[in-house]
């Protein structure tokens, strides 16, 4: 991809959100990769899912370490390719990053916005994606993908603005949490708000955040994204040491990764956002203003899908991919879906699969061909015009 | 590759024809084992239908999504059960009939999601196969172009055979087509022809549509 620049859009129109809260003004951090055709008709939308940002591909050339999160899927060249498709990356509202959210300053009280940061939605996302989307001058998005939470705001761009998606891509999904997805959230989120450091969502005016509670909260959401296999095959029971130390600080591999996994995460994450974040993921259903009918749901989708699921993700496991299959199949809708069998758990989305990114590749190769047919066939049209004037 | 259900490659596909011919236009179609898609290819093409394939293995299904088909990757011996009964106005299993290990269930499950369904498969009974048993070899063709130990097929059957499992499952022929290479069969089928194409439906239906 080579080296990428962040850009920030900033929007004054108010937000108002599915909760009820309302965001005033609000900045966007995004980044585009590739050209935006002539006819504006080969822009794709990559929405991130828990704890990535607007950075999807290619580094920052004041820090070439700082790799975009789905660096091995888009690109010049890979399955989403950056020669042949204008590609956004946007930092949600409410995250981190950049864009605004609860660290960011509320202009009405000049502290930052904390715990009276509105709780945000995936419908809330979309809206504001659009937003973007307009600004950049773009009507149709040749397609949007996300794996994850992305593909949750992937699917719901298909419902509400069906019109305005031609292809989705739906990787690693679920139509909505079980129960035990909501469980695992509801640790992670009272890791954080339980931490002494929490103080209620305002710590930032303590000078303090809990990074006990996002450590805990990101080692138990790690556990998740792997399989058992994954884990057992990568740290078994290795020993950190020479021997078993009988206490109770790390003495097996897998619990030092976790640990320095939590570490690392606390250093960068917003308490806040994780916790946004997580109740965005638990609100999602698309079914649930249509009784709870999946199929009456996405009956408003006309975009072409692409879903895929992996064999080891018990988090979003394959019978959750096939549920929206089914609802897509029953509504008549195109879809294609694979299911990889790839070891890797959740994560597996996010890793190099030969065969994931050569079903990826080829369902946006046709979506390319399509646009280029397209833009040839204006071509067509225009010269028999010509030749009419040279007759 | 045994008993997965994948569609059985054949160079060339002479069903295609006979299987668009019984299609109604613009009609819901599932294929089993539907391979790179190349038949629902055909029939969006001939018959503007609304298909869609279901195929397990990774290269195939690589290849309908290459090929623009809707497909779903799934395992044929499991696959059906999270379809609705009559959700499909034919379900089509072409050259896999033979490769299924639950042979029996799988044309049950056809008749219950399709309103109809259409099967094709080599006949062991043409002359050619007949003769290699005779000399005591597998038999080796066009229609089963594989040796013993690397053959996907499972299931093998004669024209005789099938005819007599529709008749004690329930099941009412509706069409048959036999064929060798390019040419229909009429004269003593089960001898002369290397591929049959079936259409039928559940026996005791009331509401089946005139053709």
């Amino acid at each position: 991809m080579g080296a990428v620049v962040a850009q920030r859009m900033a929007f004054d129109a108010p937000l108002a959100c599915r909760g009820g809260g309302v965001v005033d003004r609000y900045e966007l951090m995004y980044e585009t990769y590739g050209t935006l055709n002539a006819d504006r008709s080969n822009a794709v939308l990559v929405c991130h899912a828990l704890n990535a940002s607007h950075h999807v591909a290619g580094y920052y050339a004041d820090n070439p370490r700082n790799i975009g999160w789905w660096d091995n899927m888009i690109g010049p060249g890979k399955p989403l390719d950056t020669n042949r498709f204008f590609v956004i990356g946007v930092n949600n509202i409410g995250g981190c990053f950049g864009s605004t959210g609860p660290a960011s300053i509320d202009p009405a009280t000049g502290q930052p916005f904390g715990s009276r940061f509105p709780v945000v939605t995936v419908e809330d996302w979309v809206e504001a994606q659009v937003r973007l989307v307009d600004r950049l001058g773009i009507h149709r998005l040749a397609a949007v993908m996300g794996g994850s939470l992305g593909a949750m705001q992937a699917l719901h761009w298909t419902l509400v603005h069906a019109d305005r998606v031609g292809n989705a891509a739906v990787i690693a999904a679920a139509p909505k949490l079980s129960a035990q997805n909501i469980a695992f959230n509801e640790v992670a989120r009272q890791a954080i708000t339980t931490d002494p450091d929490f103080h209620g969502g305002d710590f930032y005016q303590h000078g303090t955040k809990p990074v006990r509670g996002l450590r805990l909260a990101r080692m138990i959401g790690h556990i998740t994204y792997l399989s058992d296999d994954a884990m057992m095959e990568k740290f078994g029971r290795a020993l950190r040491g020479d021997r078993i130390g009988y206490h109770f600080d790390v003495d097996f591999e897998v619990e030092s990764y976790l640990r320095y996994q939590g570490d690392k995460f606390a250093e960068y994450f917003d308490a806040n956002t994780y916790l946004l974040i997580t109740r965005a993921l638990d609100y999602f259903d698309p079914a649930q203003d249509f009784g709870g009918d999946l199929k009456a749901a996405l009956a408003r989708a006309h975009a072409r899908f692409l879903v895929v699921s992996f064999t080891s993700d018990w988090r979003f496991a394959p019978s959750r991919s096939r549920e929206i299959v089914k609802a897509l199949l029953d509504n008549r809708r195109d879809v294609a879906y694979a299911e990889i069998d790839a070891p890797h758990g959740h994560d597996a989305f996010l890793l190099e699969d030969e065969r994931y990114h050569r079903v990826v590749r080829a369902w946006f190769d046709n979506i390319a061909r399509d646009i280029e047919g397209a833009a040839r066939g204006g071509a067509a049209i225009a010269a028999p015009v010509d030749g009419r004037a040279a007759a | 590759m045994n008993g997965s259900g994948t569609r059985v490659s054949l160079p060339a596909r002479a069903d295609f024809d006979a299987i668009a011919n019984w299609i109604r236009p613009g009609s819901s179609v599932l294929d089993l084992g539907c391979g790179d898609g190349d038949l629902l290819k055909h029939l969006k093409a001939a018959r503007n239908v609304l298909g869609y394939g279901i195929e397990i293995a990774d290269e195939h299904v690589i290849a309908c999504v290459q090929n623009g088909v809707n497909v779903i990757q799934s395992n044929l011996e499991t696959g059906l059960s999270g379809f609705d009964a009559g959700s499909f106005d034919c379900v089509i299993l072409s050259q896999t009939l033979q490769t299924v290990r639950h042979t029996e269930q799988i044309v049950l499950e056809m008749l219950r999601v399709g309103r109809e369904a259409i099967v094709t498969f080599p006949n062991m009974g043409y002359w050619a196969h007949r003769l290699q048993f005779i000399a005591g070899r597998m038999p080796v063709s066009r229609a089963l172009p594989y040796q013993w130990y690397d053959t996907p097929n499972v299931h093998l059957c004669t024209i005789a055979d099938f005819e007599r499992f529709c008749g004690s499952h329930g099941i009412r022929v509706l069409e048959r087509i036999v064929m060798d290479g390019e040419a229909h069969i009429t004269l003593l089928p089960n001898l002369l022809g290397s591929l049959a194409v079936y259409r039928f439906e559940r026996a005791g239906r009331l509401d089946r549509p005139a053709t």
